[in-house]
């Protein structure tokens, strides 16, 4: 971390350490998401505020739960119900 | 061979811009310092600088963009005078928090209201807390060699730096000057190499975060320690300056101080017309001397004490007024300087010349005779004067 | 080159993860997306004007800024950083210091950009300084508490226009900027929001990347906390935004108006207020007469827009 800040002012030497900071903890919902549902049409991907939903070669990988704040957005832009909000901050 | 030339303090400063040759030159007309980005404007326009001109829509802009472009990583001048840089205010601020070497020639003139667009020192005294290091200039000369001694000093201390002379009295009266050489100045001031920046391409950075509470103490303490190292700097450059031009340039200069028993001390055109009259002085039996100080920010308090202890009075003339209900700037900060170092000396503070009213010989005579008065008294019983005040 | 979704979320992400916005803000989406309109191999110096986006990206010691380089100094200037950032740029290039192809862009909320940092953006614009300027717009000072800026909805809401006995939420209706703009020497201007495949707001921030000069582009941004409504509904407030034409999507090349999206069925206005707390006095029965003026308002836009791109399209003139 140290190598990332100035000595001298408060400039942030390295791009994109916010990921250090997790935001995970905000949450009060969980995504899940559903396989069998999802067409990886990748609106969820898209329209998430924390980048927290992962693809690889236009597959959806991964849901991020360090950064998820459980906002539901990707459940609601989601036109196959894959991704439904568990009530529950952790699943 | 340095150059003989003939130019109005403007102009002297314009022409050190042109021989600094800054990446990028930010500004907005504002009188009377207007005449440095018109002249500016035509060493652009005529290709004789390399300088990238932004004639921005107001002085907050112009400030602004110099931050940009010195966060980008150019080498960045610019100039305003009075309303222009109070409205600066908030980036002035901002520049010095973000260690930007920014260098500023002000014009100094007056704040409103009334409005009016003659000399005094209301503007720059404004700004004083702003972390900008302050220069005061008594003519064309001294106005024109800070100026290149500016971005060397902010440069190396990482700190904006503001030149300050008199408008009108110093900007647009035409003096003999003596020019250094084009390269002499470019080898002077180098190549600028700043650490940190934008457009490096080797890594990306952010500038300007958000602070919480410890790392904006830690931050503003380390931009005040710069402050504080900046006076070696200072010592430093003008040292080198004086290899190239022979003219040597201290934190203060001291005028008859050696013997002086009485002395005054006073900013900019002003000390002119004081060493005049101290001269004058000198012939009547009075021994006065006048200390005038260059540098303002970082004030030099260790040599202003040393160069007023054992004076019997001490007059600080102050071309601006706090209207704090006690004295001008000039005044707190030289006794504070005084009272810090245990000097101990009856002393009294006059404002004078608000709005570009003339400072006679006669007015610093009165000044004189009244230190006289203090010197005999012991004491000093004069609240705040104001000098050469015609009541209505 | 046809639009593909999948092929824009394989570019390079350059607002990161770990940001502190609150969930569900359009803002975050709003950035990333534009930002994914740049080419991969180009550089990026990014402006923020003081606001929710800065506050919360660029928390020391972390920046969620990627990719790019970031730079925030007060509310009013982003663009006037810009300008300096951009001459800089210009400067150190003819010098040969720098040498990637670099873009100049500029965040600003709506009080960023319609209020306080107006006359800067119009300086900016001016000078023909090659800026693309994005307004993320969510119609309040949201970053303090929800005040009223220029542009607060008609009748809305907040806490400086507070819907009251008397006065019945925000008098005035919306400063529209856009149009504005257009008349700024600002040679690419549009309008767009999070819709659908985000191709809308992926094709004109290409335009406003790449179109040499100044441009500029306001994107709806919807707030959860500002407008009250529940975080989840993102993509449906903006959807409701854009299909009553409370939030038309256009823009203007050289002051040829093109509509980029024209509703199949028009929705009455109501289904985009209905769901928002800010408009939820508007819903009782004596204040009927809001809800028409507001759409009397959308309508008359919404006529001029149609109207201008008949006028300015050389092919229908």
């Amino acid at each position: 971390m140290e190598e990332e800040l100035s000595k001298v002012t408060s400039n942030i030497l390295k791009d994109g350490n916010a990921a250090h900071f997790h935001t995970g903890s905000w949450r009060n919902k969980t995504p899940i998401h559903s396989k069998e549902k999802c067409k990886n049409c990748m609106l969820c991907v898209a329209y998430c505020p924390e980048d927290c939903i992962k693809q690889k070669e236009g597959v959806l990988t991964d849901i991020d739960l360090n950064y998820c704040k459980g906002c539901g957005v990707c459940a609601k832009v989601c036109p196959f119900k894959a991704i439904e909000m568990d009530e529950k901050k952790e699943v | 061979m340095s150059i003989r030339e003939r130019l109005s303090g403007n102009e002297a400063v314009a022409t050190a811009m042109k021989q600094i040759n800054p990446d990028v030159v930010a500004a907005y007309p504002i009188t009377p310092s207007t005449e440095i980005p018109q002249y500016f404007s035509n060493f652009v326009a005529n290709g004789t600088v390399d300088t990238h001109f932004i004639p921005v829509e107001s002085e907050h802009s112009a400030m602004s963009a110099c931050i940009g472009a010195s966060s980008a990583g150019a080498r960045v001048m610019t100039a305003t005078s009075s309303q222009g840089l109070a409205l600066m205010y908030e980036m002035l601020n901002i520049a010095s928090g973000l260690r930007l070497p920014i260098v500023i020639s002000v014009a100094n003139r007056a704040i409103s209201a009334p409005l009016n667009i003659h000399n005094d020192h209301s503007d720059s005294m404004g700004v004083r807390d702003s972390g900008f290091i302050q220069l005061y200039c008594e003519n064309n000369q001294e106005a024109y060699d800070n100026a290149i001694m500016a971005v060397k000093i902010a440069e190396k201390a990482k700190l904006p730096v503001m030149v300050c002379f008199d408008g009108f009295i110093t900007s647009h009266s035409i003096e003999n000057i003596e020019l250094l050489e084009d390269e002499k100045v470019k080898s002077f001031v180098g190549d600028f190499n700043p650490e940190e920046y934008l457009l490096d391409e080797t890594r990306n950075i952010s500038i300007g975060p958000l602070d919480l509470q410890k790392d904006f103490f830690r931050h503003r303490a380390i931009l005040s320690k710069a402050m504080v190292d900046s006076k070696e700097i200072i010592k430093e450059v003008s040292d080198e300056f004086y290899k190239i031009s022979s003219r040597k340039y201290d934190f203060i200069e001291k005028y008859k101080m050696d013997d002086a028993i009485f002395g005054i001390v006073a900013l900019n055109s002003t000390c002119g017309t004081i060493k005049e009259t101290i001269d004058e002085l000198r012939e009547e039996g009075i021994k006065i001397g006048l200390v005038k100080p260059r540098c303002f920010r970082p004030l030099p308090q260790n040599e202003l004490a040393d160069s007023l202890k054992g004076l019997k009075a001490l007059a600080v003339m102050d071309k601006a007024d706090s209207i704090n209900g006690f004295s001008g700037p000039l005044y707190s900060e030289v006794t504070s300087a005084l009272f810090k170092n245990n000097v101990c000396v009856p002393s009294v503070n006059y404002i004078y010349g608000l709005g570009g009213v003339d400072v006679t010989k006669e007015n610093i005579k009165k000044v004189c005779y009244d230190l006289v008065n203090i010197a005999k008294k012991g004491k000093s019983e004069l609240d705040l004067q104001y000098l050469g005040l015609e009541e209505e | 080159m046809a639009y593909n979704l999948k092929e824009v979320l394989n570019k390079k992400v350059r607002l990161s993860s770990g940001h502190r916005m609150c969930a569900g803000c359009g803002a975050p989406t709003v950035v990333r997306n534009v930002l994914r309109a740049l080419d991969d191999e180009h550089n990026a110096v990014i402006s923020c004007a003081t606001g929710c986006l800065e506050v919360s990206t660029c928390i020391y010691p972390y920046t969620a800024w990627k990719n790019c380089s970031f730079i925030h100094t007060a509310f009013e200037n982003a663009s006037a950083t810009l300008s300096g950032a951009i001459e800089a740029y210009n400067a150190l290039k003819e010098k040969g210091k720098v040498k990637k192809e670099t873009k100049f862009i500029g965040f600003g909320g709506d009080g960023g950009t319609l209020d306080i940092g107006l006359q800067s953006l119009s300086g900016a614009m001016e000078r023909g300084h090659d800026i693309a300027y994005f307004c993320y717009d969510n119609g309040a000072y949201m970053n303090t508490g929800t005040q009223r800026s220029s542009s607060t909805p008609h009748f809305a809401d907040t806490t400086t226009s507070p819907a009251g006995k008397e006065v019945p939420g925000k008098m005035q209706r919306r400063k529209d900027l856009t149009e504005i703009m257009s008349k700024n020497n600002t040679v690419y201007v549009a309008q767009t929001a999070l819709v659908g495949n985000l191709k809308d707001l992926h094709d004109k921030s290409e335009k406003a990347i790449y179109t040499e000069g100044p441009t500029y582009v306001s994107v709806l941004s919807p707030c959860p906390r500002g407008w009250g409504y529940d975080p989840s509904d993102l993509s449906v407030i903006s959807k409701l935004a854009v299909d009553t034409c409370f939030w038309p999507l256009y823009e203007i090349e050289n002051g040829v108006y093109t509509v980029t999206y024209k509703p199949a069925n028009k929705l009455p206005v109501e289904e985009f207020l209905k769901m928002q707390k800010r408009f939820k006095h508007l819903f009782k029965p004596e204040n009927r007469w809001m809800i028409d003026e507001i759409q009397k308002e959308v309508d008359e836009k919404w006529n001029f827009l149609l109207e201008q791109e008949k006028n300015t399209h050389k092919d229908n003139a």
